[in-house]
């Protein structure tokens, strides 16, 4: 079936611009060009745990950690982050190995569709990291750069308590 | 509930489990793949789309010099596509959506619609491409008032072919989408001879499903040629039967692979992208990805309709309705995807809550306009309907001094009764008569006013209703009602095969949109088998592997998809103790199944399931147990909810607070009861969010605030107190006495809202949404 295009799995990024960069613990070397974000960039190196929900940092869905903050990647230039530390919710933990916050939102019955399930996950990672002992108010205001379209959000916050427990009882 | 329905109870032990969803784990982790994580190396399209709202296409003046760009492949348009007339409504065939659109036509009829398909080496070039195709149009007048679009002299299907597929009326020539009349008793005549009487008209507004994860379709060939789509759909198989409709691809080279899904709501049981991404890859024979952009989300997919909404009843003093008439008038949009399913389900999901009324008149008509396209979303009707008839009510009862809990205690419907809209109102066509006989509306509203404190708040908030104070609070009440699954049109089936380790694999063809409906089949097999979830695998939603289930829509997954899977795994435990029979030459009367052994009534034989299997596999007249089911829906069991709010009215900024919110509501079992609540919480931050700050901000049909930066969804910071009680009847035809619960609670925040607004202030909403500026213009008007 010569005249069918094959699939193939995608590599890095097509570019000039060569980047250092730490995702999830590894070094990577990739090329990007000036306009790429580093939210295509990371989905085109194969990091698709961060999502693409609207791409003007109004969602949330594209949150990762860079050096320990969390910003929407959509709003990054990749050219700007040479030698960063990016952490994604899967370099939090994976299926194998979660993260005690990835417990909390399953346990929680917090996951419905799950798309926006990453950026929530690093929203509070970040949260819990300044801040151990948050009210409900300080979660939900945490949240609030964070859309979620299934589940009201109830059981999310539930989550970010439980995870609190968790982390204290670690 | 009757002693016999709390023994079968008992015994459950995977239903009523709030087990954890089988995907939430890898969700968590980000390790669950959704359309737009399939990364492989395809073409990309994207759309050149009309800035018009009614414009004849006319040209594409640099199409040469777009396509000579290194790296765009090709450009779409009417010229180079079939130009088949098909529905984009993902229904059961015949559809009874009529056939008005093409995937690209030569007039557009709104703005956001696909005018050319630019295919290119990266979604970077093909947008770059897109936005410097030259189109040139020959603009036409617009129809942007759809209320008197009837008479207009602007025909938005002009001659162009369009038809209904089944017999309904449907006349493009006087913009008329679709039309439905049915009476029960004698409207005119009970009207007429009634001493009270009353007509509102309530108006509700378009917008958006909202989904976090946007439409996207990846096509690419198998080794063999065929043709595979992975998209974001609700309705694989619709899709794969229209997508070979439109193209001419034949239908036997699809197959159509559902994989995660980030929400619906509907807004995926349209077929949007699928034709588009086959065609393409059919005519450049590569893999084709289009993915679109938030604002083309906005734009170019479906909306919840909007409706005129006119209410007229003839009453007595002591309540009674003589005469009750609902008028229906939709704005289908530019297209009529759902157009006469959803105007049908207006009147047939709201009116037989109240089935002691003995005159109903139902009539519904839906316009054509050159507005955004209306289609399905969670609610699907039931959500304007009620809109009216519980703002309706609750003026009615006001005036004649009856609370409104009171009113639907007396004249709801109540278990084992009926009303005759069941039969005359079905959805699309006539319907089909039933008997509720699980039904727990009473319940629901008795345990959700005491809960909420309902007679107490309304008392306090009564004495301080004139005084001249900044905030005003109230309290508000809905009795919403909604059907599962479509009866006598939907069907679903699956296939069960259990492993030689005694696990057991269900192929589905129903489709978890995020519900959790996956892990739902799951807790049924469970149950039935007496198996651990973790023993359970489930395969969903491809075209090639799964049995055909119509999809997920109508709340119909739990109720019909889970009746078949209920009925395949009863087949599987007649094989296993069919063959643990024949190993413990034991009667197999005297055998039942027990966390994965087949037992003897005393447990002193037994059998692992995992040695049953190799038994049947490999030692004595060999067998795989397996089990086939195919369910049709006979019956629409109705889940019902009683809705409380209590609202603060900021009345120097006009701005409404919901405070508190209670939910009670009879799904029947929840079979997962923290799921069932996910559903009831998600639905209902929808309602209150729809009701109070999304709005579609129209300019001459072009919408203004394309973006989750101004159309406003609600946050968690958002959000009231929020109760769920779940007062569960028992459904004797669904699964383990299961009814829907995913789209009713998405009805009762808009009426609620708006009574509590009325206890506060005395004045009535008629127009959603209740944006801050609208309420202070209401409020200085009613000075």
């Amino acid at each position: 079936m010569a005249s069918f295009g094959k699939l193939h799995k995608k590599g890095s990024m097509d570019g000039d611009l060569e980047l250092s960069l730490n995702i999830n613990n590894l070094d990577v070397k990739c090329k990007t060009s000036g306009s790429t974000t580093l939210l295509n960039l990371l989905r085109e190196l194969g990091y698709v745990e961060v999502k693409c929900g609207c791409e003007e940092g109004a969602c949330g869905s594209c949150l990762v950690l860079l050096n320990g903050r969390a910003v929407n990647s959509c709003q990054v230039f990749a050219a700007t982050v040479d030698n960063a530390r990016i952490l994604t919710v899967n370099g939090l933990g994976n299926s194998g190995n979660p993260h005690p916050i990835e417990l909390a939102f399953v346990e929680a019955q917090a996951v419905q569709c799950g798309f926006c399930t990453p950026g929530m996950i690093i929203a509070t990672y970040e949260l819990l990291s300044k801040n151990p002992s948050p009210s409900e108010e300080d979660i939900k205001v945490a949240l609030s750069g964070n859309l979620c379209r299934c589940t009201g959000y109830v059981k999310i916050i539930d989550a970010v308590k439980l995870a609190v427990r968790k982390l204290k009882n670690k | 509930m009757n002693p016999a329905e709390n023994n079968e109870k008992m015994k459950f032990k995977y239903i009523e489990n709030s087990v954890e969803k089988i995907d939430a784990l890898a969700l968590a982790c980000g390790d669950e793949l959704f359309t737009d994580d399939f990364q492989f190396d395809t073409l990309h399209g994207y759309f050149v789309r009309s800035p018009y709202p009614h414009a004849k296409v006319l040209e594409i003046e640099n199409i040469t010099e777009i396509e000579n760009i290194d790296g765009v492949k090709k450009v779409f348009w009417y010229k180079n596509t079939p130009q088949t007339l098909y529905t984009s409504a993902g229904q059961g065939y015949p559809e009874p959506s009529p056939y008005d659109c093409r995937m690209f036509s030569n007039i557009v009829r709104f703005v956001g619609e696909p005018v050319a398909l630019v295919i290119a080496r990266t979604r970077d070039l093909a947008k770059l491409a897109a936005s410097k195709t030259i189109v040139k149009y020959d603009i036409l007048e617009p129809l942007l008032d759809f209320v008197d679009a009837e008479g207009s002299k602007i025909i938005v299907h002009d001659k162009d072919g369009s038809f209904a597929k089944i017999p309904v009326p449907y006349e493009p020539s006087k913009n008329l989408a679709a039309l439905v009349e049915i009476e029960v008793g004698n409207y005119q005549k009970s009207y007429d001879g009634s001493s009270k009487k009353m007509q509102r008209i309530y108006c509700n507004h378009i917008a958006h499903h909202c989904a976090l994860e946007p439409h996207a379709s990846i096509s690419y060939f198998d080794q063999r040629g065929r043709l595979t789509i992975i998209s974001t759909t609700q309705v694989p198989f619709h899709a794969r039967r229209i997508v070979s409709y439109v193209t001419g691809i034949p239908a036997s080279k699809i197959r159509v692979i559902k994989p995660r899904l980030g929400g619906g709501f509907g807004s995926k049981q349209e077929i949007i992208l699928e034709p588009y991404a086959a065609y393409a890859s059919w005519i450049l024979k590569q893999p084709v990805k289009i993915r679109l952009d938030r604002e083309e989300v906005f734009i170019g997919t479906r909306t919840r309709h909007e409706y005129q909404l006119i209410m007229e009843a003839g009453y007595q003093g002591d309540g009674t309705i003589n005469s009750l008439s609902m008028t229906a008038i939709e704005n289908a949009g530019a297209y009529g995807p759902h157009a006469l399913t959803v105007l049908t389900n207006v009147g047939s999901k709201t009116l037989p809550i109240l089935n002691k009324i003995n005159n109903i008149k139902f009539i519904g008509k839906s316009l054509y306009s050159n507005l955004p396209v209306g289609g399905a979303y969670r609610g699907y009707g039931a959500t304007q309907g009620q809109f009216a008839l519980n703002c309706f009510l609750d003026e009615l009862v006001e005036e004649l001094n009856i609370d409104p809990v009171d009113y639907f205690l007396k004249w709801g419907i109540d278990k084992d009764e009926t009303s005759p809209i069941f039969k005359a109102l079905g959805e699309g066509t006539e319907g089909v008569e039933q008997v509720v006989s699980a039904n727990n509306l009473k319940i629901c509203i008795q345990k959700g006013a005491e809960l909420f404190d309902w007679k107490n708040k309304r008392e306090e908030y009564r004495t301080e209703r004139g005084k001249n104070q900044r905030f005003k609070r109230g309290v508000g009440f809905s009795a919403l009602m909604q059907g599962s699954a479509i009866p006598m049109v939907d069907m679903a089936s699956c296939y069960i095969k259990m492993q030689d380790d005694g696990s057991v694999s269900l192929l589905t063809g129903a489709t978890d949109l995020g519900t959790g409906a996956d892990t739902i089949f799951a807790q049924i097999i469970a149950e039935t088998l007496d198996l651990p979830i973790s023993k359970i695998h489930v395969i969903a939603a491809d075209t090639d592997v799964t049995p055909f289930d119509t999809g997920a829509y109508a709340s119909s997954t739990t109720y019909l998809s889970g009746n078949t899977v209920l009925s395949a795994a009863k087949k599987i435990k007649e094989q296993l103790i069919e063959t643990a029979s024949e190993i413990l030459k034991i009667d197999k009367k005297k055998l039942q199944l027990k966390d994965q052994f087949v037992c003897s009534s005393d447990d002193s034989d037994k059998v692992a399931y995992s040695d049953i299997v190799r038994f049947a596999m490999y030692q004595h007249n060999q067998y795989q147990i397996q089990a086939v089911s195919s369910e049709f829906c006979k019956l629409s069991p109705p889940p019902f909810a009683a809705h409380f709010g209590e609202i603060e009215l900021d009345t120097y900024t006009g701005k409404i607070r919901v405070i508190r919110y209670l939910a009670a509501v009879d799904c029947g079992t929840p079979i997962n009861p923290a799921l069932v609540e996910g559903q009831c919480e998600g639905a209902i931050v929808n309602g209150i969010s729809y009701a109070l700050t999304e709005k579609y901000f129209l300019h001459e049909g072009r919408m203004l605030n394309n973006s989750f930066n101004r159309y406003k969804i609600f946050t968690a910071n958002d959000i009231p107190d929020i109760k769920i009680i779940l007062c569960p009847s028992y459904e004797k035809t669904g699964p383990y006495g299961a009814k829907s619960v995913s789209e009713i609670n998405i009805n009762g925040p808009i009426p609620t809202i708006a009574n509590a607004f009325a206890y506060a202030t005395g004045i009535r909403l008629f127009t959603s949404p209740f944006l801050s500026e609208n309420i202070l213009s209401l409020l200085e008007a009613n000075q």
